[in-house]
């Protein structure tokens, strides 16, 4: 059984399901069929370009890659950024969370739960909701990830790929007027995160057929959990340590970006050119949950699970509210990545607001120039996908010598092809196939959000799929294809 | 009259492109009612076998970004080439290999050993590297086949025309939208969505005399907002650069790395910016040249960056640049 294309993270995405003697899901595979080279091709590159280098793994997220390569920048150059400059990268990076999660929310998956997951192929996407709920919110999710790339670029100079991360701080500061403009813009996110949430409630939330679905075991998988928390456990996408928990929700490791190779291995399989992170101190038990398997998950649900709440008012309620409807923390059904992620989004664009206020973010001082000379340093932050880290070694001209990265979505890789194979075993069954296998399979994937997929950002939001069912002797069975 | 079939595809590149696309936002939405989209993986469903089975030219134009890469990569390019009347090479990476064709400065196998077995998070005792065909216990699976060397649209088929930048810049994707909706493309093989001047000629800097004494790396100085960069001794590829991009980045008080691609009338993007920027190094003598060269560190990524595939040199060979 074959789905190409599904998306991409640096590319496109496969995958290979293949059925038993008895016709049930035997194994399944996801493969990734792209590799760039960064890791080596970065090497003798000026360091301070970095940022600009590594922003073009992904031109879906290519903040998170700027401030995690900005971020290493100030560790190799020993430099600390005056306040206002990391509050400004801080404010630029909750701009960004506000636009990437508004998308994946309304594009991706929401037609899945707003229409319904077996509502007709053709209506299950953005034209679809905003034919449900209303053509104003369809303008009104246009307008809300518009203007918060207007943020974005009047901090980082460019609304795609942005160019003000310097080592030390950033290339410029901001006016009152664009201050002004960003609060605006900010006041305005936080209704939009505030309905947006409503509308989770009324349509999902209230409706028992999708409570029972989220609960339903083949969404549902044990693993450990990461993400960053600030020095009081919240989530914190920008700075902070990197927290584990353990499947039970136990505080499993707790580190700064310096020590991430005591935490984080990585294994290789023949047939993906995608490596498969896992916990080290666990260890690679192969495509397995529990406690004994090194596999985790970086995502929003494993920030919230991670954390023991949030830093703002309005989505420390919402916190608490999953957590009364769908707990005991830690939560581990796939699909419950949804709600976390629209509360990530009251979070960002509250934290946006309270950026904009800040006395100190029209300061001029945005810059500490570095005086010590370069040699090694870690970034991390959380990109929307996961745990983003990159880490450089130089010489001491500053020429990159060595770089490793440990990116978002691939934090996730194990677990995405763990959460495929578990929906295609509960669908498939004696080599009957349900008409619903494609929608559920994707609803495993489209969980994570995967980068795989900028599928996940763009209209009307089906990603590509086909489906080749092979019998035990590989025999075409079947073929599904959407209509 | 029916309205022109268009298709957008991604080969070698980081989705930048495709959301420079969706960046149109209501315009695009305007642009839909009058283009047939055909083929865009990313956004609509539509599968490589659809296009397979279209007749040869009935798609009217196509919009390829990124590099080639792989045999995926260019299967695809091949693919719609015969399928398309117009092929437009979008965005940097399909027109000069843009950062991916940085990997033409190494070679496979050093990716595969630094990527696979070399980095420090990488646990991998039996050396297992990813192969284009693998037998598992259930059957064989298969991944494209990755090449040495990044090549762009253009080295791979026949292109009409070309788009710059990356990305290319709203204003400018929306205006080739609407000529291509108007038929009022210029001749083949033009740049479209770019100006025909240099990043120079549209930059509000005010320009000095260019006397240059030393060259200056972008974290040691707060460089003046109002001068030209270059006069201030930080790289700016302002000069080999066509312009178009509206200077972003020199708003935002950091220098161009030349995305927009060579000036027009040029071949080679980086040997353009090495005499524009060795023309004006104040020296009196060899020794001093050679000083002031000396802060040129690495001149492939500098002078290259988004243009290394499309350059004479086009990959590393034993000889350093």
């Amino acid at each position: 059984m074959t789905i190409n294309p599904i998306t991409r993270l640096e590319g496109h995405g496969k995958i290979e399901i293949f059925l038993n003697d008895d016709g049930n899901v035997e194994n399944a595979y996801f493969q990734v069929p792209e590799l760039r080279g960064f890791e080596k091709f970065c090497e003798g590159r000026l360091v301070e370009e970095m940022p600009d280098i590594t922003s073009r793994i992904c031109g879906v997220c290519p903040e998170a890659h700027h401030m995690a390569a900005t971020k290493a920048l100030d560790a190799v150059f020993h430099v600390d950024p005056p306040s206002a400059a990391k509050k400004l990268r801080e404010l630029l990076y909750s701009a960004f969370y506000v636009a990437d999660h508004t998308t994946h929310f309304y594009i991706l998956a929401g037609p899945d739960f707003i229409m319904g997951p077996k509502a007709p192929k053709a209506e299950r996407n953005i034209l679809g909701v905003i034919n449900k709920v209303g053509l104003d919110i369809g303008s009104s999710v246009i307008k809300h990830r518009s203007d918060a790339l207007d943020a974005v670029a009047m901090i980082g100079g460019r609304r795609i790929h942005p160019t003000c991360g310097v080592p030390g701080g950033v290339s410029k500061s901001i006016t009152e007027e664009q201050r002004t403009k960003i609060e605006e813009i900010a006041k305005s996110e936080i209704e939009f995160a505030k309905f947006t949430l409503k509308l989770f409630d009324d349509v999902v939330l209230s409706n028992k057929d999708y409570v029972s679905l989220i609960k339903s075991d083949f969404y549902t998988t044990p693993t450990y959990y990461m993400g960053l928390v600030d020095d009081q456990n919240r989530v914190n996408f920008y700075d902070g340590k990197v927290r584990v928990v353990d499947p039970e929700g136990n505080e499993f490791a707790k580190y700064g970006a310096a020590e991430y190779q005591q935490h984080l291995a990585e294994h290789v399989e023949p047939w993906t050119y995608l490596k498969f992170p896992y916990l080290k101190k666990v260890g690679w038990k192969g495509l397995v949950g529990g406690k004994d398997s090194g596999v985790y998950r970086a995502t929003p649900l494993a920030r919230l699970n991670v954390a023991e709440g949030m830093a703002t008012p309005l989505a420390q309620v919402e916190y608490k509210r999953m957590y009364d409807t769908l707990g005991p923390k830690p939560i581990h059904s796939t699909l419950a990545t949804h709600w976390a992620r629209l509360i990530e989004l009251l979070y960002a664009a509250e934290r946006m607001h309270e950026l904009s206020r800040d006395p100190e973010i029209t300061s001029q001082n945005v810059r500490t120039i570095p005086t010590a000379t370069p040699d090694e340093g870690v970034g991390i932050v959380e990109a929307p996908r996961g745990t983003l880290t990159h880490h450089y070694t130089t010489d001491e001209k500053g020429l990159v010598k060595k770089v490793n990265l440990i990116v978002g979505t691939t934090n996730n890789h194990a677990a995405i092809s763990m959460s495929i194979k578990q929906a295609a075993q509960g669908l498939i069954k004696k080599g009957e196939v349900s008409d619903g296998l494609l929608n559920m399979v994707e609803m495993a994937f489209r969980a994570y959000d995967p980068c795989y997929g900028c599928a996940t950002h763009t209209l009307p939001g089906q990603m590509p799929l086909e489906v080749n069912i092979y019998n035990k002797e590989r025999a075409l069975l079947r073929k599904l294809q959407r209509p | 009259m029916a309205n022109p079939k268009a298709a957008f595809y991604w080969a070698a590149s980081c989705g930048g492109c495709e959301i420079a696309v969706l960046e149109l936002g209501k315009a695009l939405v305007d642009v839909s009612k009058k283009v047939d989209i055909v083929f865009w993986p990313v956004a609509l469903d539509f599968k490589y076998s659809d296009v397979e089975s279209m007749p040869d030219k009935s798609i009217d134009v196509c919009f390829f970004n990124g590099a080639i890469q792989t045999s995926e990569n260019e299967h695809m390019a091949k693919l719609l080439r015969e399928k398309s009347k117009i092929l437009i090479a979008f965005g940097a990476c399909a027109n000069g290999g843009g950062i991916p064709a940085l990997a033409n400065t190494t070679s496979k196998e050093r990716i595969f050993t630094r990527v696979y077995k070399e980095t420090p998070t990488t646990d991998n005792p039996q050396g297992v590297i990813p192969q284009t065909k693998v037998q598992v216990k259930e059957g064989e699976l298969a991944i494209p086949e990755f090449y040495n060397t990044v090549r762009t649209l253009d080295q791979t088929v026949g292109v009409d025309y070309s788009v710059p930048g990356c990305p290319p810049v709203g204003e400018q994707v929306t205006a080739v939208m609407n000529d291509i909706v108007a038929g009022k493309l210029p001749p083949k093989g033009s740049v479209i969505g770019a100006s025909d001047k240099s990043l120079c000629d549209e930059c509000k800097r005010v320009k000095g005399d260019r006397k240059i004494k030393k060259i200056v790396r972008t974290y040691e100085i707060v460089p003046d907002t109002e001068k030209c960069l270059l006069d201030q001794g930080v790289i700016c590829m302002g000069p080999a650069t066509r312009g178009g991009c509206g200077a972003q980045c020199i708003d935002a008080n950091m220098p161009c790395r030349g995305c927009y691609g060579a000036v027009p009338g040029v071949l080679d993007q980086g040997a353009k910016m090495l005499s524009a920027l060795s023309s004006n190094f104040d020296a009196e003598n060899e020794e001093e040249i050679e000083q002031i060269a000396s802060g040129v560190t690495d001149p492939i990524g500098t002078f290259y960056r988004y243009n290394l595939a499309r350059s004479m040199q086009r990959r590393k060979k034993a000889r350093r640049v």
